[in-house]
């Protein structure tokens, strides 16, 4: 049977258009000329002993996806990916051959890549912080979905997994929910990262599936003494407040609503006092220009929205000594002096929020040009995560139905 | 001629469409057969010598008063205080009644050598006049020489300085007011009377008053027990005020009271025909409705708010009584029955109101949505004598875009007010928890004393003047406003009156009685 999968390749021509035709028409318009395409694959070799295949069900689109997608992803990342590539990290599927699912824990550290000895970052449980990305027995590549090596999530094909990147899915967990548990991973990481304390007023700028979840890791993992959320669309602020949010409001009056809690004054369009903590899901001039005025001097802004290259005014952050902190990825947490792997609390989070129901549409393989535009238009169109649907018409076996309804 | 009473009109088949105030615009709207429109009487005669008018009220005082000049003297500390912007409306033409009348005292202070003098805006929690607001009200002669050396004050009811308490009433309600005007050897108030609540002791002791004053009858209960805050004789509101106004006399501070009432000739000659009755409406007041109508249709809400609030007002002084604080009041709560009275024959179950551009704290700001409701529900629903005008458990419609709009510079808690505290509560008693916040928030009070803007608990004190009709009627619907606007205030939004009427047969039934109450000008039903 053939295996299809959508394969990125590096072509800078279509790169160039990928990126006018999301600049003109929206995010995840770039899919139909940009460098992503719909083609036979071969199922990825294992590289080693300790590899399984593992077969997708679901593979959600992020929004780093839609970056690359539309060509407006920093040059940073040119070293550490491999060309051509499938993307596809937030990833449920099934093992090997049979009808266990597991969820990817896509980042390749050390271990991934058979480096011996580990980077210290590997060392010390945080494999998003790997040293080794571009080097061992793998070509580049920050996580599978952006590693020619490893195969990605957006393919029937399947990807390749070490041993140390597969969780078991618990039974109670539907495809939606273990679906969900990458994005949350992350979340998760960034709300420790955020080193919140009771007292804390935290604002969460953005309200999309990064920032949702950064929510409900907030809310489950270190509630603060206030979590604001600026959310733009009626269905995200409904979604806030139902995953803990003490105050929802427009994006534009966040920092409004941050400076009556806090009892700021304001000078030069910064709050003098602000929030102890505001972490930007967004990652754009505008969101990281707007948590920069909200947040307390001597607070921290947490990046967890991906940023490209910004240009911000950082006057107030010299002057005001904010801490600006990058949450990328994952590995392992100290939460309450316990060491745990973030998947775990992940999986944990998403079953006590029911993170499942944040999936709002999926779409086969051969409509991945409605499923893009669709997830860069989510919000406007009260979507909050698309993915693809890999329940194998093709595979006939392991699959396992999910709470959804039928494919959009 | 006379002016002619007010008029309660009957609609039959026969009757033209009735004129509701929209904002910045105006609709026609067909009642149905059988409602009520209460027409106010007509403007009364503006007093042909104002000035001399003024003179005499100052020699021949009310009470036991002494005339002013005999209580001038050279060495006295005097201080004039005045209302603020919010009075008139829409803001008179030049010359305003306030430099008409403090021209006259200030010269009786010059026969009498007294070169100790402040001027004070009495703001109350209000916002800072501008120069140009206050050149207007004072005129230019009075501006130039009292504004550039320092001696034309706007109350700051957040700067402890300023402030003296004077004591607690027998209630244990504390009376904190300006300190200059409380020492001065002799306080003279001006005031502008519009309606039967402005003016006697609510002048200084709201006027010059302190949040930690004003919060003993700025609140939901207080509003609450005043049937309404219009009626002396039943607003505790007015009563409040009256037992601090004694403190204040008691406590040696001598107030030479200068009231004036206002004609209601409110609009110039091309908006006549807002105010005369439709079925007398002549070729040129339709001609006027309908090229306003189709020009204000075709403007930008912001060119359209522009244009109104750069109305003056042909409005006149038809009376002014100076002296002792009381018997001053009397008077003039008297003029302003004579002229704003309309006996109504028992209550309705629809109430129905077009609301204006302008209200006390948006002159030359925009009316955002708490302040339409304060209008609506704070202002015309208490215009009455006796009771409500809408029964108990009936429904008030009010015409207005009610746009999700603020001013930022002017309403800057109102923001809040309106996204944090709406959001979560509408009761008046329960939005108390939050005043106090408000109140003390250093920002609001930094804007509220260096800039232009309400004190940070005044949108609290515009919801609690809804509190009575609130707690009275059993819906509020608001027709062709912002729907999330007029959701978030807890009422109903309708496209059209038609819509307005079906929802409210929901609450009253499919026949319901509907009294329509018609401005301008301004009327005070008597309803028996």
């Amino acid at each position: 049977m053939a295996m299809k999968g959508l394969v990125f390749e590096r072509n800078l021509a279509r790169f160039a258009a990928s990126r006018v035709a999301s600049a003109f028409s929206g995010s995840g318009r770039g899919a139909g000329v940009g460098p992503l395409h719909l083609t036979d694959v071969d199922p990825p070799e294992l590289p080693g002993p300790q590899w399984h295949r593992v077969h997708p069900l679901l593979a959600g689109i992020c929004g780093s996806d839609l970056s690359t997608v539309d060509g407006r992803s920093s040059r940073y990342f040119e070293d550490v990916v491999s060309f051509p590539f499938i993307p596809g990290h937030e990833v449920v599927g099934t093992l090997d051959d049979t009808d266990t699912r597991v969820v990817i824990e896509p980042v390749l550290g050390c271990v991934a890549r058979g480096i011996v000895p580990r980077c210290g970052a590997c060392a010390e449980g945080r494999t998003g912080g790997c040293e080794r990305v571009a080097f061992g027995h793998l070509a580049p590549g920050l996580q599978i979905g952006f590693c020619t090596d490893t195969g990605g999530g957006w393919s029937n094909g399947g990807l390749v997994a070490h041993e140390a990147q597969v969780h078991p899915v618990p039974d109670p967990l539907s495809d939606d929910d273990a679906v969900m548990v990458e994005p949350t991973a992350c979340a998760v990481h960034a709300a420790v990262a955020a080193g919140v304390d009771t007292g804390h007023t935290v604002a969460v700028l953005g309200a999309g599936t990064l920032g949702l979840c950064t929510v409900a890791a907030l809310a489950h993992i270190s509630p603060p003494g206030t979590l604001l959320v600026g959310a733009k669309y009626a269905h995200q602020r409904r979604l806030a407040e139902e995953l803990g949010a003490d105050v929802v409001v427009d994006p534009d009056q966040l920092a409004r609503a941050v400076r009556t809690r806090s009892r700021s004054l304001e000078a030069s369009g910064t709050l003098t006092g602000g929030a102890d903590v505001v972490v930007d899901c967004v990652g754009s001039d505008e969101s990281l220009t707007q948590a920069l005025s909200m947040v307390r001097p001597r607070g921290t802004v947490v990046l967890v929205g991906m940023p490209g290259r910004v240009s911000v005014d950082l006057a107030s952050l010299w002057h005001r000594e904010v801490a600006v902190v990058g949450a990328y990825a994952y590995g392992t947490e100290n939460v309450g002096g316990l060491l745990r792997r973030t998947f775990d609390i992940a999986m944990e989070v998403v079953a006590a929020k029911g993170l499942g129901s944040l999936v709002s549409a999926r779409y086969p393989l051969d409509r991945f040009e409605e499923a893009l535009a669709h997830a860069g238009a989510a919000g406007r169109r009260g979507a909050v995560k698309v993915v693809f649907d890999l329940h194998a018409r093709e595979r006939h076996r392991g699959t396992r139905p999910s709470t959804k309804g039928p494919v959009s | 001629m006379s002016p002619r009473p007010g008029f309660v009109l009957e609609v039959d088949r026969s009757t033209p469409s009735t004129l509701f105030w929209h904002g910045e615009g105006y609709r026609l709207e067909k009642l149905p057969v059988g409602s009520r429109v209460l027409y106010a009487p007509e403007p009364v005669d503006a007093l042909a010598d104002p000035v001399g008018a003024i003179r005499r009220a100052l020699d021949e005082p009310l009470g036991d008063a002494a005339p002013l000049r005999s209580q001038l003297r050279a060495g006295m500390q005097l201080t004039i205080a005045f209302d603020d912007v919010s009075l008139p409306l829409p803001p008179m033409r030049s010359p305003d009644i306030r430099q008409l009348v403090i021209e006259q005292v200030l010269e009786l202070a010059a026969e009498a050598g007294v070169d100790d003098v402040v001027l004070i805006a009495a703001l109350a929690l209000h916002r800072r006049m501008t120069d140009a607001e206050l050149r207007h009200a004072l005129g230019a002669r009075i501006y130039d020489a009292f504004a550039p050396h320092g001696l034309l004050w706007q109350h700051d009811a957040e700067d402890p300085e300023q402030l003296v308490h004077l004591g607690l009433t027998d209630q244990g309600e504390d009376v904190e007011i300006n300190k200059r005007a409380a020492t001065s050897d002799l306080l003279v108030y001006v005031n502008i009377n519009l309606v039967a609540m402005d003016g006697g002791h609510k002048s200084v002791a709201t006027g010059l008053a302190s949040y930690k004053s004003l919060r003993h009858h700025h609140n939901a209960h207080t509003m609450t027990q005043s049937r309404s805050f219009m009626d002396q004789h039943r607003s505790e509101l007015h009563s409040s005020n009256w037992r601090m106004g004694q403190l204040i006399a008691a406590s040696g501070v001598k107030v030479f009271q200068i009231e004036t009432n206002l004609n209601t000739d409110t609009f110039p000659e091309q908006f006549r025909f807002l105010q005369r009755r439709e079925w007398e409406w002549t070729t040129r007041d339709r001609a006027a409705f309908l090229a306003s109508s189709k020009a204000l249709q075709a403007t930008p809400d912001r060119v359209a708010r522009s244009i109104f609030h750069s109305i003056r007002a042909p409005h006149k002084m038809s009376a002014v009584q100076a002296g002792e604080v009381e018997a001053v009041h009397a008077r003039t709560t008297e003029n302003v029955y004579a002229q704003q009275l309309l006996e109504v024959d028992g209550q309705s179950d629809i109430l129905t109101m077009g609301l204006p551009y302008i209200c006390p704290y948006n002159v030359n700001s925009i009316m955002n949505p708490i302040l339409v409701a304060c209008l609506g529900l704070g202002y015309f629903f208490n215009m009455y004598r006796g009771q409500p005008l809408v029964r108990a458990g009936g429904v008030v419609i009010m015409s207005h875009p009610t746009p999700w709009a603020f001013h930022p510079g002017h309403h800057p808690s109102y923001i809040d007010f309106f996204e944090q505290v709406l959001a979560e509560t509408t009761d008046p008693a329960e939005i108390g928890k939050y005043e106090e916040a408000y109140a003390t928030d250093p920002w609001y009070v930094h804007l509220y004393r260096t800039g232009n803007a309400y004190h940070g608990v005044h949108p609290f004190y515009m919801w609690y003047w809804c509190a009575h009709a609130l707690e009275h009627v059993g819906a509020v619907i608001i027709v062709g406003g912002d729907r999330a606007a007029v959701r978030r205030l807890g009422f109903k939004p309708a496209s059209s009156m038609a819509d307005a009427f079906e929802m409210a047969s929901d609450v009253v039934g499919r026949d319901p009685s509907i009294t329509h109450l018609h401005s301008p000008p301004l009327l005070m039903a008597d309803v028996r």
